[in-house]
C-alpha cells in the first residue's frame, strides 16, 4: 500500500465511527480530539477498525501512535511493512 | 446476574490498626463540628476546600496539580486558589450574580473550572458543570433548564457548540471565555476579568441548607433532571473520601473522572480539598501509558477511576504496568459501573491493590456503599452502607407503600433512608419527579440489588432503561427525541447495548419513512446528525435499521423487547434483563 491508499483507509476508518467529520479538512499533524469530538470510545471503535480493514492487529500499546493521521500513516506503513502484507 | 460466590473474598491483613477514626463512633454532629464553619456561623463548601487552608503555614501546599499534553505540571497552591477564587468571585459580584443564581462551565479539566466552581460557591452561587464532550442539544437543555446566568467556557468549544444556541438561551447574560485571544462578539475575555479584580474576600454566609452545586442525570423519559446540592452536602462528602477512598492529608491523590460528571466535582474537587490533599489533574483523555507514567511520576497513593479505565488498562496488558514503579500506591477505588470481580484481582495481581468498587447516584451527592480500606473485599460486590447511611432493599406493595426485604439474596429496589446531608433537595423545577423518587422514608435509587448473608450489597441491573455507558448514564429518550429529528426516521427505539469495555453501548433501532431505503450511507448520514446534536458521549455508536419496532397496545416502543432480541433471549422472558420479575412494578417511576 501506498502512502496515499493507508491515509484513505485511515480516513474511511475514521468516517465509519464519525461520519460527521469532514475529512478534507483534517489538519494532519493535530490529534483527532483537539479537532472535533472524539472520546475514549471513538478512538477505541477507530483503532479496532483499522486493524479489521488492514487486516492486523494493532497492539494496545501502540494507541497514542493513531492519534492524529499523520501518525497513523507513518506508523501503519512502518507495521505493514514489517508484517510484510505489501 | 451477580456472581455472588464464584470469587474468593479478598481478607485484609488484620496487622494495620485502622486510623482513630475509622474506628470512632460515627455521627454527623460530630462530623460537622470536624470542619471549621464560617466566622458568621454558616457553612460554605469554599470555605472547607480552600480558605481554611490558605494559612500561613499550609497555603504553600500544592492543592492541584494539572498536568499538560507534554506532561509537565502546572502547581496551584492553596493560597494561589484562595486567591484566584477571590478573584473570580468579585468579577461575579461584578456582574451582579447573587445568592441561588448558577453559573455553569463548559470546559475540559484546566485550572477555570476548578476557580469558576469554587468563586461560584464563595458568592453563594450555585454551579453546574457540562461535560465537554456533549453535543449543542444536550448543552441547550441544560443551560436552559438550569436557568444559567453565566457561562465560563473555551474559545473551541464556543465556536463549536455554543455559539449557535446563543439566541435560544435568552437568560444567558453572561459568557466568558478563557485564554488571552479576543473573545469572539457577545463573550467577555475570562483573563481580563480576572486580572481586574481583586485577590481579597469573603464568603457568602450560606448556611448548610443553601443551593451549592446543580447537576443534571437524564430520565428514562423527558427532560433530564437538574439535581441541587447543598452546601451541606460537604459533610457527606468529607467524611466518604476518609472513609471510602482512605483519603489522608498528606496524600497524593488522582481522581481520573471529568468535573462534567458528579465523581469529578465531589471527589475530583471538593472532598480531596476539604482534606487537604494534593490533586493531579490531567488534562488528557485515556491513555494506558501515560496514566502509569503519571501514576509512577507523581507518586499517586490513592487513585479512583472507573470501571471502563481498569477494563481499558487490563486490554493494555500487564507488562505494561510492571515497566512502572507504582510503588506509591496505597488504595484503588472505582465507579461508575459495577466492577467485575476479575478486575478487582487484576488490580491486586498486577497493581499490587484490589479496586475497592462503590456505589452512589448523582441525587446521593456522595459515596454511600463501598469496600473500605478496613473491610475485606467481595470481588463484584458493592460493599456495605458507609457509617451514617442506611441502605435497603425494598418492594412496592399493591397499595403504593415499600416494604424491605430483610431475607438475604433477595433481589429488589435498592433505597437508602432520607436525610443524609448530601441527599439531593431537589429536581429543579420538577417537584413532581422529586416527590416521586421517595416513597415514605426511602429514596429509591431505581438500581435493582440484593444483599447478602453478610451485609454486602450487589448490583443486578436497572429496574427501567436508563443506559450505563462509560460510567455516565445516558437517557434513551435523549437521545430518541433527536434521531426523530431526521426526516428519514419514523420511529426509533434506543437501548444499551452490552460492551465488553464500556458495560453498555448506546444503540439506535430505527424504522424508516416512506421513501426512504435502509444504506450504509443513510446508516452514516444519521450517525452523523446524532453526534453532531449530541456528542459523542451521548449519541449512538450503532445503528441498525428495523421496519417493525416492538410497541405496546398504546403505541410505545417496548425498549426491553428490542434488548431481548438484542441478547438473543427468548421474548416473554425479558425479567433476565430486569432482575425478579416482582420488582417490575417499580420500573416507571422515574
Amino acid at each position: 500500500m501506498t502512502d496515499d491508499e493507508i491515509k484513505q483507509a485511515t480516513l474511511d476508518v475514521l468516517s465509519k465511527v464519525a461520519p460527521e467529520v469532514n475529512v478534507d479538512a483534517i489538519s494532519p499533524d493535530i490529534n483527532f480530539r483537539d479537532q472535533f469530538d472524539f472520546d475514549s470510545m471513538d478512538f477505541l471503535n477507530f483503532a479496532i477498525g483499522l486493524g479489521k480493514h488492514l487486516d492486523f492487529e494493532i497492539p494496545e500499546v501502540d494507541y497514542p501512535k493513531l492519534s492524529n493521521l499523520n501518525g497513523c500513516v507513518v506508523y501503519l506503513a512502518a507495521m505493514l511493512r514489517t508484517n510484510e502484507h505489501l | 446476574m451477580s456472581r455472588s460466590g464464584t470469587f474468593p473474598t479478598i481478607v485484609k491483613p488484620h496487622d494495620r490498626t485502622p486510623p482513630s477514626d475509622v474506628l470512632a463512633p460515627f455521627s454527623w454532629d460530630d462530623e460537622m463540628r470536624a470542619l471549621d464553619g464560617l466566622s458568621s456561623g454558616g457553612l460554605n463548601i469554599a470555605h472547607e476546600a480552600v480558605d481554611r487552608h490558605a494559612t500561613e503555614n499550609f497555603g504553600a501546599k500544592v492543592a492541584l496539580r494539572f498536568i499538560s499534553q507534554d506532561e509537565t505540571a502546572h502547581d496551584v497552591t492553596y493560597a494561589n486558589l484562595a486567591a484566584d477564587t477571590n478573584r473570580f468571585a468579585n468579577v461575579l459580584r461584578a456582574l451582579g450574580i447573587t445568592q441561588g443564581e448558577r453559573v455553569f462551565t463548559l470546559t475540559g479539566r484546566i485550572p477555570e473550572l476548578y476557580i469558576t466552581a469554587l468563586g461560584t460557591l464563595k458568592v453563594g452561587g450555585v454551579y453546574c458543570p457540562l461535560f465537554s464532550s456533549f453535543g449543542p442539544e444536550p448543552l441547550h437543555t441544560r443551560l436552559s433548564l438550569g436557568n444559567a446566568r453565566v457561562l465560563v467556557t473555551t474559545p473551541t468549544l464556543y465556536q463549536r457548540k455554543v455559539a449557535a444556541l446563543r439566541d435560544r438561551l435568552p437568560s444567558l447574560e453572561h459568557v466568558l471565555i478563557t485564554g488571552d485571544a479576543s473573545p469572539p462578539s457577545g463573550t467577555q475575555s475570562l483573563d481580563v476579568l480576572v486580572h481586574a479584580a481583586s485577590p481579597d474576600g469573603d464568603c457568602a454566609p450560606t448556611g448548610p441548607d443553601a443551593p451549592a452545586l446543580l447537576h443534571f442525570t437524564s430520565g428514562t423519559t423527558g427532560a433530564p433532571k437538574g439535581a441541587v446540592h447543598v452546601h451541606g452536602a460537604v459533610l457527606a462528602q468529607e467524611a466518604s473520601a476518609r472513609l471510602a477512598l482512605d483519603l489522608r492529608p498528606d496524600d497524593v491523590y488522582w481522581c481520573t473522572a471529568d468535573p462534567g460528571w458528579v465523581t469529578g466535582t465531589a471527589y475530583g474537587l471538593i472532598a480531596p480539598l476539604v482534606l487537604g490533599v494534593s490533586c493531579i489533574v490531567d488534562g488528557e483523555e485515556f491513555d494506558a501509558e501515560r496514566w502509569y507514567r503519571i501514576l509512577e511520576e507523581q507518586k499517586v497513593n490513592v487513585w479512583y477511576t472507573a470501571p471502563t479505565a481498569v477494563r481499558m488498562l487490563m486490554k493494555a496488558g500487564a507488562e505494561l504496568a510492571h515497566r512502572h514503579d507504582l510503588s506509591a500506591l496505597r488504595f484503588l477505588a472505582s465507579v461508575g459501573e459495577p466492577l467485575n470481580p476479575e478486575a478487582v484481582l487484576w488490580g491486586r495481581d498486577t497493581l499490587g491493590h484490589p479496586f475497592h468498587d462503590n456505589w452512589w447516584q448523582t441525587e446521593t451527592g456522595a459515596i454511600m456503599i463501598a469496600n473500605t480500606a478496613v473491610m475485606d473485599i467481595k470481588p463484584g460486590a458493592m460493599g456495605k452502607p458507609l457509617p451514617g447511611i442506611t441502605a435497603g432493599i425494598v418492594r412496592r406493595m399493591a397499595d403504593g407503600s415499600m416494604e424491605e426485604i430483610t431475607i438475604p439474596n433477595t433481589v429488589g429496589e435498592l433505597a437508602l433512608r432520607k436525610g443524609w446531608p448530601s441527599m439531593f433537595r431537589s429536581y429543579l423545577g420538577d417537584e413532581v419527579r422529586y416527590q416521586k423518587s421517595f416513597a415514605g422514608d426511602w429514596y429509591l435509587s431505581g438500581d435493582l440489588a440484593k444483599r447478602d448473608e453478610d451485609g454486602y450489597y450487589w448490583f443486578v441491573g436497572r429496574a427501567d432503561d436508563m443506559i450505563k455507558s462509560a460510567g455516565h448514564f445516558i437517557g434513551p429518550f435523549e437521545v430518541e427525541s433527536a434521531l426523530m429529528e431526521h426526516p428519514a426516521v419514523s420511529e426509533v427505539g434506543v437501548i444499551g447495548k452490552p460492551d465488553p469495555v464500556a458495560m453498555e453501548v448506546v444503540k439506535a433501532f430505527i424504522s424508516l419513512a416512506p421513501g426512504y431505503t435502509a444504506s450504509e450511507d443513510l446508516r452514516r448520514e444519521i450517525l452523523g446528525f446524532a453526534r453532531q446534536r449530541l456528542g459523542a458521549a451521548v449519541a449512538p455508536r450503532e445503528i441498525a435499521f428495523n421496519a417493525d419496532l416492538p410497541k405496546t397496545r398504546s403505541g410505545k416502543i417496548m425498549r426491553r423487547l428490542l434488548k431481548a432480541r438484542e441478547l438473543g433471549l427468548p421474548e416473554g422472558d425479558t425479567s433476565t434483563l430486569l432482575g425478579e420479575p416482582q420488582v417490575l412494578g417499580t420500573s416507571d417511576q422515574r
